[in-house]
């Protein structure tokens, strides 16, 4: 069903959105390179979550834990950073089918 | 009680800015408008009033604190001129289209190049496209007044529109004028102790993102919205006007006649000029000639209706413009007087004339070659610049 936007007459006036809205905006479909973790390479030293320019390397108790696809743009920002060698920790490949 | 002092239009303001008590006012220094936030700046120093003064390195980051600081919901003033305003012609439409009711004093003068300090209307007249309400003033009372007013109008919640009320620069700005005060708890009192903000950044019982990216699906809407404000626009500002009247005496439309019922002749002004004009309509009902005056005190809503049924009878109408829109068809105030004009099933003719650029004088002989011209508007052109050497 498509859904029906409301008209100026029913919107808030003047751009007023709820916040916290991006998580819900799923943005990750734009990414054409993706990301892997290698949980056996990583020493959780998380620069990865430092330099990730969106929010997507998700931590838990202090740890990475993973990469919220849903929000990753394929930036390989992450996988640059990785300190880790001689084989590094987050690696880029090419968006899957 | 009024208290009847000697001001100059920056110093009116100025005054007007204490007794409103803005909770922001963010600015930069810029000629003839630097003295109204300079004697502010002055009362903040002095803790006669509450305002976060924002000291900033430009007109552009000025307005973009006083959005953020309106966002936020705060009561936010400004005061530029200019160069100052064309620079803040970026964040302008977005004060707007935000909904944020941030109200500046603005100083009406050319704007470069050739570079130039005085009076005229083409710093203003080229920010009427912005979605700012736009009010004219003819001296520091209608200054003074009209600052006061546009608190209310900014912030009635069928308007929620940025607001500038201008001066014109030195002729107003730098001229001694003798005019009524309010008192201090008067002017609390007609403008609420604060503003209530339907939004506000600061809510933190409601989280709200102000201004997020809006594309081909809802940008649409949103710039609909400012054209139904600025609809609803005439008739919150008359309200205003006739509470205003009824509190403290001055009674301001959106456009005023001068022995305008009956004339034949009339010339239409905004600003200073429309005194010098009033004189010289004087002069001409002295010797039999039925001469009027309309002044155009708000520009933006642009009272088209008003103008059309109050020049409905005359015979000939000379628009006045302070700025040229290059287009080679006139100024700003002529295209929009005769757009307005058009469906009256009888016109009266209509001639431009654009004056006082670069702050080049009108003075009462200038009013009286007008008036005479429209006594034999057939052998006028369209569009003549009074006042300039050939």
């Amino acid at each position: 069903m498509k859904q029906e936007k409301p008209g100026w007459k029913n919107l808030p006036l003047g751009d007023v959105v709820q916040a916290g809205t991006a998580e819900s905006f799923e943005t990750g479909d734009w990414r054409s390179e993706r990301p892997t973790w290698h949980p056996d390479r990583c020493i959780q030293c998380l620069q990865c979550w430092i330099y990730c320019p969106d929010s997507s390397i998700i931590v838990k108790d202090s740890k990475m834990t993973g990469i919220d696809y849903k929000h990753c743009k394929g930036c390989g920002i992450c996988a640059k950073e990785c300190p880790v060698k001689p084989e590094k920790a987050i690696t880029m490949g090419p968006e899957g089918k | 009680m009024v208290k009847v002092v000697a001001k100059t239009g920056n110093e009116a303001m100025a005054e007007a800015m204490r007794q409103i008590n803005p909770d922001v006012v963010a600015a930069y220094p810029i000629t003839p408008a630097t003295e109204i936030v300079m004697i502010f700046a002055k009362y903040v120093a002095d803790g006669l009033v509450d305002t976060e003064f924002v000291a900033v390195e430009s007109e552009h980051s000025a307005m973009s604190a006083c959005v953020g600081a309106s966002a936020a919901g705060g009561r936010v003033m400004t005061g530029t001129s200019s160069q100052g305003l064309v620079y803040m012609y970026e964040i302008l439409p977005i004060a707007s289209s935000l909904r944020l009711p941030i109200v500046m004093c603005d100083v009406n003068r050319a704007i470069s190049g050739p570079i130039n300090i005085h009076c005229d209307h083409s710093d203003t007249m080229a920010a009427q496209d912005f979605g700012w309400i736009q009010m004219f003033s003819e001296n520091s009372q209608e200054a003074y007044d009209g600052l006061i007013q546009a608190i209310r109008i900014a912030e009635d919640p069928r308007l929620r529109l940025p607001t500038m009320v201008t001066t014109d620069g030195f002729i107003i700005s730098h001229c001694m004028d003798k005019i009524e005060l309010l008192d201090d708890a008067d002017v609390k009192n007609f403008i609420g102790a604060e503003r209530k903000a339907a939004d506000s950044l600061l809510n933190l019982d409601k989280p709200v993102t102000i201004g997020l990216i809006d594309l081909q699906d809802y940008y649409f809407e949103h710039r609909c919205q400012v054209a139904d404000a600025m609809k609803n626009a005439k008739q919150v500002i008359l309200e205003v006007a006739d509470e205003f009247a009824k509190k403290f005496g001055r009674k301001y439309g959106l456009i005023d006649g001068y022995l305008l019922d009956d004339a034949e002749y009339v010339v239409v002004a905004l600003g200073s000029t429309c005194g010098t004009a009033k004189v010289v309509v004087d002069e001409m009902r002295a010797k039999g000639v039925k001469a009027g005056l309309l002044k155009i005190r708000v520009f933006r809503p642009f009272p088209a209706e008003e103008i059309a049924a109050a020049l409905s009878k005359a015979k000939a109408v000379a628009i006045l413009d302070r700025s040229d829109t290059w287009s080679a068809q006139g100024g700003h105030v002529f295209t929009e007087v005769r757009s307005g004009m058009f469906d009256l099933k009888a016109r009266p003719k209509m001639i431009n004339y654009i004056y006082g650029l670069g702050g080049r004088e009108i003075n009462l002989e200038h009013l009286r070659q007008v008036f005479g011209d429209l006594q034999n508007v057939d052998k006028q052109p369209l569009v003549q610049y009074l006042g300039v050497r050939e």
